[in-house]
Parts: structure tokens; C-alpha cells; sequence
């Protein structure tokens, strides 16, 4: 044991040999390759000590992500409870008109689904591409239960005109594969048209690039308002001596260690209406007593929340930059004639970027994939991309429309966290 | 801070214009976390100050909101207070179990993290690591991965990730999980869940304090005869533990404010207290929360106070600021 914790202690130099003798250790191995043991070694206790939580978040974290991704991707609602329809698409490549075997097919996967009670998610899946379609499944689901006599093409059709829809045949076999980049086109407000291209959805069903751009720009606000009141902070606090910024440095960490519940709640007492800041404005005159601000279930309620519950994530990077500023750089500034103004935009400030940038990109992260503050205090127009995933996880249950949003989201988060490994390093994060 | 000698007029009216905006942010930060508190004592069912609170009148002040906290989902809330009573609130009111849901969730998911997180840590913090940078981003990222994913990531394993109760394993580990053998919905999942997030937090704290760590010691205890385990625990722990307690306080601190992870992976039987507070603002929501609030703000000013007089022993230990 004790030569394997310190395997140099072993070795000795043979200083009476010549120049060409080969060094070895005491028990005579070459000296390089009893090193290269040794590092190995090194190596494979720094991993193992790390393996047992490297399993664990596998299992916990990357695991559930991925299949998250793979249901973004793959949706086997139609594809397996339709067998027969879908062999006809495998086998009948787009274009060929539909004919009696499909509609054939068709009736005999109805009564089949109808029997195993999966016509309701074969009705969903379809109507996530066609919307109202879910009913024209169940309805003649139910009727399918002691199959339809031929032709099929007309009983079914009179069992519901809506069947002769090439819009919902061309679903059918979109969802005949259940691989599908569909849910990602929905996330872009993009649908495919009768003849299989690309297009834009109509106007008043273009919902997620207009969240998407929402959640870009209030994050960006967001940024911004952190860094206009984060930055006075952060350098009163680097400027004072140590004692009284360090009295100071807890009214920043308590909101840090406060609940975010608790924030929430706080500034929801505080924005409402008939709230203790409209009391004030109102008692001040600003406002009428008819007149009261309407801050909260607004996108301006989600801008102060968030701003305020992100702001130590400012200060903090930003702080311990500014701590490190030698002050003879600005003094020297000042000797040399600089306004006070010049001093600190031509001297001051640039050494401070470091702190701003990991500041900033921590603060963007975290704004771009919030969800509790819209949810509770955005209103409809406070909400940003997560409160529509959630949306569709928990309301209208369309999970892997959820998970292709979370996906571009997660790309996005990604790419960001990249971007702060590169520029500040995963090391540099600090917590108070 | 102070002002050179040699300021103009016009410097001098930036310098106070600057420390008034500086108070104005102090307030903006501090003020939200302190006005929830005298308002928890709201006599009367809203959110402002009411005149007799503003007149100091005691009539206006009570512990009515308090006293719901316990009363709330009881079964005889008004039987006389005996020890009866206070068996019917330690068993049936909402706030009590989902305190009791809160710490049990949060100690466990603590111990978890804390554990794996420190020896990790340890490993990542030596030179020798291979892939060190790649495993450390993937270790911090469940931070940075926008909770909603997680959590939603999350319920699809849950859902999925069973174990047949005919099997062997499957009778094993029955006790802790639901009723159809599944993670979701289950005090074992919230856990695992809550020990995943609250992990970077640890990491972090523990390789902050192992930066300073003079490895040397380590050789010299080695030197003298010590085996890697009496090394460890007689002079390692004891330099690192400030920093493995904060890492412990803040994932604790993590998992006691999770709330869309609950929300998504628990059943009815894992509410938490975020869980309540959540049901209860998007609800109707009543001052009740607000006396919840205050003693959640207590808790976290007890807490910042130990980790900071934690952070301040760690750098004394390690010499890194003067006694």
C-alpha cells in the first residue's frame, strides 16, 4: 500500500552508471514505464472516485433526457395500433391514388383499434397534425365494432363524409412511420401542405416562433436589468473595506438563499392592483385612486420578478472581478488627466468584462429555461417557451410536441453553456 | 469609497447621486423579502397594509394565519386544544404533512448528494483525472438544463422505469415504489430527482474548497504511516468539511425549494411544502401563504448565517484570510 500511494519513493537512480545505463527502479523496472504504471494507476483511482456519481446522474439526468429527445422524434400512437393501413403506406409510396385495399385496410384497423379501446390515441395522434379529427376516429370507432361490410370506401364514407379528406390521408401516412420530424416542424410554425412541401401555418395558429422570439427577447431585458442595478452593487461592494461589504454582501445573498417561492409570492403582494405598491403611488398621488398600475399577470410582472430573483447571479461573477482591480490603474488615470467618466469607461470598465460576460451568459441561461415566475406572475403575456411546454405536458397532453420544444430549447441552453465552459470555465462558478 | 479631496462640485453630486442609487437597489432587493413578513400578521384577509396595521393598532395584528397553518385539512379543527387535537394536527394538517414530506425528501436527497458529490469532487479535483472538463460540464449541467426539461425528462423515466412485482427484485424493492412497481409517484423517485439537482451545487462548493488544499499534507500523513482511509478522515475531511457542509446546506436548500420536479414525478402523497405553496397561489391565494413565506424567510436567514460563518472558518483553515 504504501508504495502505491507514492511510487516515487521507490525509485532510485543508479548515479554510478553511465550516461547510457538505463534508470531503473529498486526492484529493476525500467524507470519510464514504472511511471507510466504509476499515472495510470493515478488515473484510474481519480475516475473511480468520480464513476459511482458519473452512474448516478447517467441513470437520473442524461437517460431521461434522451428518451425525452427520442419521443420529440418518435410516436408509434398510429403507426402500431393501425397495422394494416400502414403496411398499405409502407407499400404504396406517396401519390398513389387510394383504393379499395386501403380502404380495406383502413376499416379493418378501425374495428381492430375500436376492440382494443387504442382508437382514442390513434384519434389524437392524427388530430395533432389535423386538428378535429379526434372525434371523427371515436365516432366511427364506435360504430366499427362489428366491422363494415364492402365496398369500404363507401361505408365508411357513410358512416362519416369527413373520410374522402386527402388532408387526413396524407396525415395518416406521415404517421404511418413513427419516426417523424413533424413535431419539430410544428415547433417552427411549420406544416407540410397537400403536396408534401413546407410551408408556414396560417397566421392565427402561429403561436411558437412568436414565444420563441419573446423568450429571447425578455431574457435579453432581463439581462440588461440585471446588469444596470447589478453593476453599482457589485462595485460598491468591491470598493468598500471588507468589513462593511461584508455586512452589505447579506442583503445580497438573502435574497439568494430565500425561497423562490417566497420571492414570487412577494413581489405578487407587492405589483397587485390593490397591492402595497399601488398604495404607495396612490398615497404619493402619482396615480388616481381609479388609476392603480397594472404590474403583475403582465409581461412587465415577469420582467421585475425575474430581475430581481436573477440579480445576485450578477452581482456575484461581477463582484469577485471587480475585487481583483488594482485601484492605481484609475488613479493613474486621474493623475494623468482623465475625467473621472474617461478613468472608468477607458480603464475601469474593460477590466471588469470578465465578470460581466459570466454574469451575463449565467443570467441568460437561467432566464431562457425559467418557468415558475411566468407561470405565476406573467399573465398571457409574461409567458415564455417553458410555460408552453408545460402547457402541453400537463393540458393538452400532445408530450412529444413538449419534447420538441424542449429539444430546440435544450439546444439553445446547450450551446449557451458551451459558450460560458469557453469563456469562464465551469471551475469559475461561484455560489456566494 | 470615500471621496478624494480634490472632487468637484459635479463629482461630489455624482458621488451622492450614486450612493442614493445604491440604496435604491439594496431596497429593491432586500424590500419584497421583509414586506411579506409584518403582512403574514394581517388581522384582515388582504395583501396591503390595512389603516389600523398602519396605526400600530394591535386589532390589527393577529396569528390568525398562523393558527390556519395548523388547522387546515384537520379533521376536527375545532375540538378543544388537548393532546388529541394536536394527534389530529400532527396526522392530518396539510402543511404539517408536507413539512414532514419536505424534510424527509430533503434529508435523504442531501445524504445522497452529498456523498457522491464529495467523492467526486475529490476525484475531479486531482490532475490526474482524465476527461476532466468534459465530465465536470456534464456533472454541473443539471443546473444549467432548464428544470422543465429535466422534470419532463424525468416523468417519462419515472413512468417508464418499473420493475415486475412478481420477480424477485420486483418484491425487494416493492416497499418503495408505487403500487404498479413504477418510480413515479414515489418518495424513492422525488429523491433520486431532488439528489440529481441538488449534486452541481456540492460539486462546486467542494472543488472551491479543494482548490486550496495543500496536497502535501496528504503526503506527509502518508509519510508518517497513515493508510488512505486514516488519511482521509484524520486531515482531509476535516480541512474540506466547511465546504462539504455548505455544499450539503445548499442542496438541501435545492431540494427544499424544488417544486416542478414534485409537481411533475409525485403523487398526492409526496406534497411538499413549494408543492402546497404552488396549489395555494394558483388557487385562492390567501395570507395563509404569506405566514408560510415568513417562516421560510427565517429558515433561510438561518441558513446563510451558518454558511457564512462556515465559509469564513474554511478560509481561515486554509489560510486564506487572517484570523
Amino acid at each position: 500500500m504504501q508504495n502505491a500511494l507514492d511510487p516515487h519513493a521507490a525509485i532510485v537512480t543508479e548515479a554510478s552508471g553511465g550516461a547510457a545505463t538505463l534508470l531503473t527502479t529498486a526492484d529493476g523496472q525500467p524507470l519510464a514505464r514504472a511511471l507510466a504504471r504509476s499515472s495510470a494507476r493515478a488515473r484510474r483511482r481519480a475516475f473511480l472516485l468520480v464513476a459511482p456519481l458519473l452512474l448516478f446522474v447517467v441513470v437520473t439526468f442524461v437517460i431521461p433526457i434522451g428518451q425525452m429527445l427520442h419521443r420529440s422524434m418518435y410516436n408509434a400512437g398510429f403507426a402500431d395500433n393501425m397495422p394494416q393501413v400502414s403496411a398499405w403506406f409502407q407499400e404504396n409510396p406517396a401519390g398513389t391514388p387510394i383504393d379499395e385495399a386501403a380502404w380495406g385496410a383502413l376499416a379493418a384497423d378501425l374495428q381492430l383499434a375500436a376492440g382494443n379501446r387504442t382508437i382514442g390515441i390513434v384519434g389524437t395522434r392524427i388530430n395533432y397534425d389535423v386538428p378535429g379529427t379526434r372525434s371523427l376516429f371515436t365516432s366511427t370507432g364506435r360504430k366499427a365494432r362489428d366491422g363494415f361490410p364492402p365496398p369500404y370506401r363507401d361505408s365508411l364514407i357513410e358512416a362519416d363524409a369527413k373520410w374522402d379528406n386527402p388532408t387526413l390521408w396524407r396525415a395518416m401516412r406521415s404517421a404511418s412511420s413513427a419516426y417523424t420530424a413533424n413535431f419539430y416542424l410544428s415547433s417552427l410554425d411549420r406544416t407540410r401542405d397537400d403536396d408534401g412541401k413546407i410551408t408556414t401555418v396560417p397566421e392565427r395558429q402561429q403561436v411558437y416562433v412568436m414565444l420563441f422570439k419573446r423568450t429571447l427577447w425578455l431574457s435579453l431585458a432581463i439581462t440588461g436589468m440585471t446588469f444596470l442595478l447589478g453593476f453599482p452593487i457589485a462595485h460598491l461592494l468591491a470598493t468598500l473595506p471588507m468589513r462593511k461589504s461584508n455586512l452589505l454582501m447579506i442583503l445580497v445573498l438573502l435574497p439568494f438563499w430565500t425561497s423562490l417561492l417566497v420571492r414570487t409570492t412577494a413581489w405578487m403582494v407587492l405589483l397587485q392592483q390593490q397591492g402595497v405598491l399601488n398604495d404607495i403611488f396612490v398615497w404619493l398621488g402619482v396615480v388616481g385612486p381609479d388609476g392603480r398600475l397594472q404590474m403583475i399577470y403582465n409581461r412587465t410582472g415577469t420582467i421585475i420578478a425575474m430581475t430581481h430573483i436573477l440579480l445576485p447571479f450578477m452581482i456575484l461573477p461581477l463582484y469577485s472581478v471587480m475585487r481583483t482591480i488594482n485601484p492605481s490603474y484609475v488613479r493613474a488615470a486621474r493623475s494623468l488627466g482623465a475625467t473621472s467618466w474617461t478613468a472608468f469607461r477607458r480603464v475601469y470598465f474593460p477590466q471588469t468584462l470578465p465578470g460581466l460576460g459570466a454574469g451575463a451568459l449565467l443570467v441568460f441561461i437561467l432566464a431562457v429555461g425559467y418557468y415558475i415566475t411566468p407561470a405565476l406572475v406573467g399573465g398571457s403575456t409574461g409567458q415564455l417557451i417553458s410555460n408552453m411546454i408545460a402547457m402541453h405536458m400537463t393540458e393538452t397532453l400532445n408530450w412529444s410536441m413538449a419534447a420538441a420544444l424542449a429539444a430546440l430549447l435544450l439546444g439553445g441552453v446547450l450551446v449557451l453553456y458551451w459558450v460560458y465552459d469557453r469563456l469562464v470555465g465551469i471551475d469559475n462558478l461561484k455560489l456566494g | 469609497m470615500a471621496l478624494p479631496t480634490y472632487a468637484s462640485p459635479l463629482e461630489r453630486i455624482w458621488h451622492w447621486t450614486y450612493i442614493a442609487l445604491c440604496v435604491a437597489i439594496f431596497t429593491f432587493l432586500i424590500a419584497p423579502i421583509l414586506v411579506v413578513i409584518p403582512l403574514s400578521f394581517n388581522a384582515e384577509p388582504y395583501f396591503t397594509f390595512t389603516a389600523k396595521m398602519r396605526s400600530f393598532d394591535p386589532d390589527g395584528y393577529s396569528l390568525r394565519w398562523y393558527d390556519t397553518l395548523l388547522t387546515f385539512g384537520m379533521a376536527r379543527p375545532d375540538a378543544p386544544r388537548d393532546a388529541a387535537w394536536w394527534a389530529d394536527v400532527w396526522a392530518n394538517a396539510r402543511w404539517i404533512n408536507a413539512a414532514k414530506n419536505s424534510v424527509i425528501i430533503g434529508i435523504f436527497s442531501t445524504i445522497l448528494a452529498t456523498v457522491l458529490g464529495t467523492l467526486a469532487a475529490l476525484g475531479l479535483s486531482r490532475p490526474e483525472m482524465p476527461f476532466r472538463r468534459m465530465i465536470m460540464a456534464m456533472l454541473i449541467s443539471p443546473m444549467i438544463v432548464p428544470i422543465i426539461i429535466t422534470a419532463t425528462g424525468m416523468f417519462f423515466f419515472y413512468s417508464s422505469a418499473c420493475v415486475d412485482s412478481t420477480t424477485t427484485l420486483g418484491r425487494w424493492l416493492a416497499p418503495v415504489l408505487s403500487n404498479n412497481g413504477c418510480l413515479a409517484n414515489t418518495y424513492l423517485g422525488v429523491i433520486l430527482a431532488h439528489a440529481t439537482l441538488g449534486i452541481p451545487f456540492v460539486i462546486i462548493t467542494v472543488t472551491a474548497t479543494l482548490i486550496g488544499f495543500d496536497q502535501s499534507l496528504n503526503r506527509a500523513a502518508s509519510s508518517l504511516g497513515a493508510n488512505p482511509r486514516r488519511v482521509f478522515f484524520k486531515v482531509t475531511m476535516p480541512l474540506i468539511l466547511p465546504g462539504v457542509i455548505s455544499g450539503a446546506l445548499f442542496a438541501f436548500v435545492t431540494s427544499f425549494d424544488e417544486v416542478v420536479a414534485v409537481l411533475f414525478i409525485a403523487g398526492p402523497d409526496q406534497q411538499t411544502i413549494p408543492r402546497q405553496m404552488w396549489n395555494g397561489i394558483r388557487e385562492q391565494i390567501s395570507p395563509a401563504i404569506l405566514a408560510v413565506a415568513t417562516l421560510l424567510v427565517v429558515f433561510s436567514i438561518l441558513l446563510l448565517t451558518t454558511v457564512e460563518l462556515l465559509r469564513r472558518r474554511s478560509e481561515r483553515l486554509r489560510g486564506l484570510s487572517p484570523a
